[in-house]
C-alpha cells in the first residue's frame, strides 16, 4: 500500500461549478481526514486591512443562516470533530478528522459553514479579541517577532511582506461588513479544492462532497495575481530588543524560488544539505554539534506561487549572537563557493526519496500532499514521479542554485531577544 | 504470550521477556512499508537526586553522541539512509528513543538501540558542547511565559515528590554536572531489566522477536539503584504563585493533584476533562491534541464570555499522582480577577451538580473518536504500547475503550467533588509587566 511504490492514484472529479474533489481510500483505521481550500488568503486583504482573511476564516463557523454558533459548536463537538479554519497567503483553508461513520453529517456542517456564514456581530467581537490576543502573544515571542520582521525586510513592497494575521491596529479597524463582503467576493465553488482521505471508498467520498457542494452556484474569486518580487540587493540587518527574554532568536534569509520553477528539486536538495539532513544539515553541524551554541539551527524554504523565503533559524544565548551569525555567513558563503560534495548529494537524494513512505503514511499526510500537488498543478501521479525528479538532480544544478541564491552580502538578518551579551533577568 | 490487540490492529500484540529482563513487544501492522522501533527506560526526572536535576534529560542528549560501535561521525545518516527519522524524549517517569524507517532498516534500528543501551561513550568534549545546547534549550523555554508559569505552578503543587522540579533541570545543576555524574546515571539505569523494546510495523512477529533476541540477548541484567519513594503529603489549602515579567499577555493556570493512570479515578477524570475543556485523547506523541471544545463548560464560561482567548485542560497518564491543569490565556483587555472568578464558579458548578447526560455522552463519544484518530501511524501505536508499559501496564492501553465505557456519570460527579476541591488546588498567574519590543 506504499504511496511511493504503487502510487496513490487518487480519484479526482471536477464538479460542474468548478469545484475539485480528490479522494483516496486508506483502510488503516475507521477515520477520514479532509483538507480543503478556496483562493481567499491574506494576499487578498485590502491594503488598509491586513488580517481580514484571517478574521473571516476564524469567524466562519460562528453561525450560519440556519444554525446558531452554539448549535454548530454542539454539532461538531458531538462528533468529536475539531474543525480548523485559517488563512495562508493564498488560501482560506479548512480541515478536520472524523470517524468514517460521521463523514456525511460532518461534511454537511462544513459545507454550511463555508457557504452560509452570517458573521453574528457578537461573535465577530469574540473572534476579533481572540485574534488580537494571539497577535499580542506573537509580539512577545522572539521567534515569531524575528521571522515576521524578516518577511518585511525580504518583501518590502509585496503582499508576502504583510502579516497574514494582520496587526493589532488593523484588526481593530475591521468592521463586520468587511467580513461579509470578503466572503461574498472570494469564497465560492470555482476555486474550491477538497481532498478526502481515509476509510471510505473514493467514489463514495466524491459523491458525499458533490452532494453538499455540487449545487453551490457562487463562483468565488480568481486566484491571486502577484507583483514581481524584488529581493534586497544589499545586506539588511535589524535588531529588536525584547526585555525579559532569556534567549535570542535569529532569522536570516533570502528570497528563494517559486514552486513551479524547474530548479525546485535542486533547491530542495540544497536546503536539505544546508539545514535539514540529520540534525539541521551543515548549519546544525556547525552551530549545534560542533559549537554547542543552540538547541536548534536549521533552514527551511517556502516555494510558493511566487518565490517564498529561504529562512535560516537559530535560537542562541544573547552572548553568542554575533558568533552564530558569523557561522551562518560562513556556511552560506562556503556553499555558494564550493557547492556540495557528491556524497552529500547522494545522501540527501536517498533521504528525500526514502522518507516518502513516512510522509504518505497518515491520512493527514496524504491529504496535505494531494492538496498541494493540485494547487501547484503537479498532477495526480505526482507521488509516483517525485522520486525520479529528486534522483535526477545533479551536483551542477545544486551548485547553480547555491550560487544564484546564497550570498551573505545580500542576506536579510533579524535578531529578536534580550540585549546582546546577557539573558535579561530584569523585571 | 499474547495480549488483546489495540482496537485498530488485526493481529495480536506479542510480548516476550528475555532472560536478562528486557521486555519486548512486537505488533504487526502492514499499513505502510515502515517499522517503528522504540526503546523505553523506566527512569525520568522524578528519579533524580537533589543537586542532579536535569540529569535524565542530559543523559538522553548524550545518547545521541556516539557509541563504541557507532563513532560520533557516523551518527549522522545512520537512519537517514533508510529514509528514517529518529528522536527521543525525557519526561517525569520515562526516557525513550525511537526510529521510524523503511522496513529494511529493522536490524539497523535494533543495532542503534542496543548500542545506546550498552556502549554509550560520553566523551568529555561532547559533555561540554551538549551542556550549552541544553542550557540553550532551557533558555528557549524561558522565552515562553506559559512555560515559566508551568514550572512555578508545578513546583508549588509538589513540595516533596520528585515531580517538583522541571525535567530540563535547574540551571545551576546543569552547570555543575560532571561527566562522571552523567556516566554513572547512565550505567545505573540503562540496563535491560529496566527497559522495554517496542517494534511495530510491516514485519513478521516471530522474525522480529528473533532479531531482537539476537541484538539484546547478550547483555547482562544488573541490580537497579534504590528508587526515591517520597510520597507527596496531602495539600490542605489553596496555594498561589505569581510570575511577573515583561510581556504582553496574562495567563492563568489552575492545578489540582490528579490520580495516577492506574487509579480507578483516572478514567472518570478523563471524561470530566473532556466535558470541561474537550477531549484530547491519551497520546502525547500524536498530532491530535487540538480538542473539540466549543460546547464545553469552561469554553462557554470563559471564552464565550470574552474573559479568555483560549482554555486548555490536561490530564496526562503518569506513574504516580501528577496534576490536572486548566490553562487560560486572558483575553486582551479582560480583567484577570473576573477570569479567575468565572473559572472557579464553573468548576464549583460541576462539583455541585455533576454533568448533564448530554455532556457525559458527548465527552464519551469524543474520547472514543480520539482513541481512533491517535492510532494513525506505526509510530503513534508503538509510542502508546511503550508508554503505558513504562508508566504502569500495557494492559491499560489495550483496554482503553472498555475502561472508558465503564465510567458512569456518578463516577464523574464523585471525582469532580473530591478531586477539584479548592483546598487541593494551586492557582498560578503570569502577569505581564509593560515593556514590549524595541526596534
Amino acid at each position: 500500500m506504499s504511496g511511493a511504490v504503487r502510487g496513490l492514484a487518487p480519484l479526482q472529479q471536477r464538479l460542474d461549478n468548478g469545484a475539485t474533489v480528490i479522494a483516496r481510500q486508506t483502510p488503516t483505521h475507521p477515520a477520514v481526514t479532509v483538507f480543503g481550500s478556496v483562493p481567499a488568503g491574506s494576499g487578498f486583504d485590502p491594503e488598509p486591512l491586513p488580517g481580514l482573511a484571517a478574521l473571516t476564516a476564524r469567524t466562519l463557523d460562528r453561525g450560519t443562516a440556519t444554525r446558531s454558533s452554539e448549535a454548530l459548536a454542539e454539532a461538531f463537538d458531538g462528533f468529536g470533530v475539531s474543525l480548523s479554519l485559517g488563512a495562508t497567503r493564498h488560501h482560506l483553508t479548512f480541515g478536520f478528522t472524523c470517524l468514517s461513520e460521521d463523514l456525511e453529517a460532518v461534511l454537511a456542517l462544513v459545507a454550511d459553514v463555508l457557504r452560509h456564514p452570517v458573521f453574528p456581530a457578537e461573535q465577530v467581537e469574540r473572534r476579533r479579541t481572540s485574534l488580537i490576543t494571539s497577535l499580542r502573544q506573537d509580539e512577545d515571542t522572539p521567534a515569531l517577532v524575528a521571522t515576521n520582521a524578516l518577511m518585511t525586510l525580504l518583501y518590502p513592497a509585496h503582499p508576502y511582506g504583510r502579516p497574514v494575521k494582520g496587526t493589532v491596529a488593523s484588526v481593530e479597524r475591521i468592521e463586520r461588513h468587511a467580513l461579509v463582503d470578503f466572503h461574498a467576493a472570494h469564497v465560492g465553488a470555482a476555486g474550491l479544492r477538497i481532498v478526502l482521505v481515509g476509510d471510505v471508498e473514493a467514489e463514495r467520498a466524491v459523491d458525499l462532497a458533490a452532494a453538499v457542494f455540487g449545487d453551490w452556484d457562487v463562483p468565488g474569486g480568481e486566484p491571486l495575481e502577484l507583483p514581481p518580487v524584488t529581493p534586497p540587493e544589499t545586506r539588511v540587518e535589524r535588531t529588536i530588543v525584547m526585555p525579559g527574554k532569556s534567549q535570542s532568536d535569529i532569522a536570516y534569509g533570502f528570497v528563494s524560488i517559486a514552486r513551479r520553477d524547474p530548479r525546485y528539486y535542486a533547491f530542495l536538495v540544497l536546503n536539505n544539505i544546508l539545514g535539514q539532513y540529520g540534525l539541521g544539515g551543515r548549519l546544525g553541524d556547525s552551530i549545534r554539534e560542533r559549537q554547542g551554541m543552540a538547541y536548534y539551527a536549521y533552514s527551511a524554504f517556502d516555494a510558493n506561487v511566487a518565490p517564498g523565503p529561504l529562512v535560516v533559524r537559530a535560537g542562541v544565548s544573547p552572548a553568542n549572537v554575533r558568533r552564530a551569525i558569523a557561522s551562518i555567513d560562513e556556511e552560506i558563503a562556503r556553499m555558494a563557493a564550493d557547492g556540495v560534495t557528491e556524497q552529500e548529494l547522494a545522501d540527501a537524494r536517498q533521504y528525500l526519496i526514502g522518507s516518502m513512505p513516512r510522509m504518505l503514511e497518515t491520512n493527514g499526510g496524504i491529504a496535505s500532499f494531494l492538496h498541494s500537488a493540485d494547487v501547484f498543478g503537479l498532477g495526480l501521479d505526482y507521488d509516483a514521479r517525485l522520486p525520479g525528479l529528486i534522483a535526477a538532480v545533479s551536483r551542477d544544478e545544486v551548485v547553480d542554485v547555491a550560487r544564484a541564491f546564497l550570498a551573505p552580502e545580500r542576506a536579510a538578518v533579524v535578531v529578536a531577544g534580550p540585549p546582546e551579551g546577557r539573558p535579561d533577568q530584569a523585571s | 504470550m499474547s495480549l488483546a490487540a489495540p482496537s485498530v490492529t488485526a493481529t495480536p500484540l506479542r510480548r516476550v521477556t528475555l532472560a536478562n529482563g528486557l521486555t519486548v513487544f512486537v505488533q504487526e501492522m502492514r499499513t505502510a512499508p515502515l517499522v517503528s522501533v522504540w526503546c523505553w527506560y523506566k527512569v525520568g526526572s522524578k528519579d533524580e537526586r537533589r543537586g542532579q536535576t536535569g540529569i535524565a534529560h542530559f543523559v538522553e542528549h548524550m545518547n545521541f553522541k556516539g557509541t563504541t560501535n557507532i563513532p560520533r561521525d557516523q551518527v549522522k545518516g545512520i537512519i537517514e539512509q533508510f529514509g528514517g527519522s529518529w528522536n527521543g524524549y525525557t519526561w517525569i517517569d520515562e526516557t525513550t528513543y525511537l526510529e521510524t524507517a523503511s522496513r529494511d532498516a529493522l536490524d539497523r534500528m535494533l543495532f542503534i538501540e542496543s548500542e545506546r543501551m550498552a556502549n554509550g561513550l560520553f566523551h568529555p568534549d561532547d559533555v561540554e558542547s551538549e551542556r550549552t545546547v541544553i542550557i540553550s534549550e532551557l533558555q528557549g523555554g524561558e522565552n515562553d511565559p506559559e512555560q515559566l508559569l508551568d514550572i512555578e505552578v508545578t513546583a508549588a503543587a509538589f513540595k516533596a515528590h520528585g515531580y517538583h522540579h522541571p525535567t530540563i533541570g535547574w540551571l545551576s545543576d546543569l552547570e555543575a554536572m560532571t561527566r562522571d555524574d552523567l556516566y554513572e546515571f547512565y550505567r545505573s539505569w540503562y540496563v535491560p531489566n529496566n527497559a522495554a523494546l517496542v517494534i511495530v510495523g510491516d514485519l513478521d512477529a516471530d522474525d522480529a522477536l528473533r532479531r531482537a533476541e539476537r541484538a539484546f540477548g547478550g547483555m547482562a541484567d544488573r541490580p537497579l539503584p534504590k528508587r526515591v519513594r517520597t510520597v507527596e503529603p496531602p495539600q490542605t489549602g489553596e496555594r498561589r504563585v505569581r510570575v511577573e515579567r515583561p510581556g504582553t499577555t496574562a495567563y492563568l493556570k489552575l492545578a489540582w493533584h490528579a490520580p495516577a493512570v492506574g487509579d480507578p479515578d483516572f478514567f472518570p477524570m478523563l471524561v470530566l476533562d473532556a466535558a470541561l475543556t474537550g477531549a484530547k485523547g491519551l497520546n502525547l506523541w500524536s498530532s491530535f491534541r487540538n480538542p473539540p471544545q466549543r460546547s464545553t463548560r469552561l469554553y462557554r464560561a470563559l471564552v464565550e464570555r470574552g474573559l479568555a482567548a483560549s482554555v486548555f485542560g490536561a490530564l496526562l497518564p503518569t506513574a504516580e499522582p501528577f496534576l490536572y491543569t486548566v490553562s487560560c490565556t486572558a483575553a486582551d483587555g479582560a480583567s484577570p480577577e473576573a477570569l479567575e472568578a468565572a473559572a472557579h464558579e464553573a468548576i464549583e458548578a460541576v462539583r455541585a451538580e455533576g454533568l448533564t447526560r448530554a455532556e457525559f455522552d458527548r465527552a464519551q463519544h469524543q474520547l472514543k473518536a480520539r482513541l481512533v484518530f491517535e492510532s494513525d501511524s506505526v509510530t503513534s501505536i508503538a509510542h502508546q504500547i511503550g508508554y503505558f508499559h513504562t508508566i504502569a501496564d500495557v494492559g491499560i492501553y489495550t483496554s482503553l475503550a472498555q475502561r472508558l465505557a465503564a465510567v458512569t456519570p456518578e463516577d464523574v460527579a464523585r471525582v469532580a467533588r473530591s478531586r477539584l476541591a479548592p483546598a487541593r488546588r494551586t492557582v498560578g498567574w503570569f502577569i505581564p509587566e509593560s515593556g514590549g519590543a524595541v526596534s
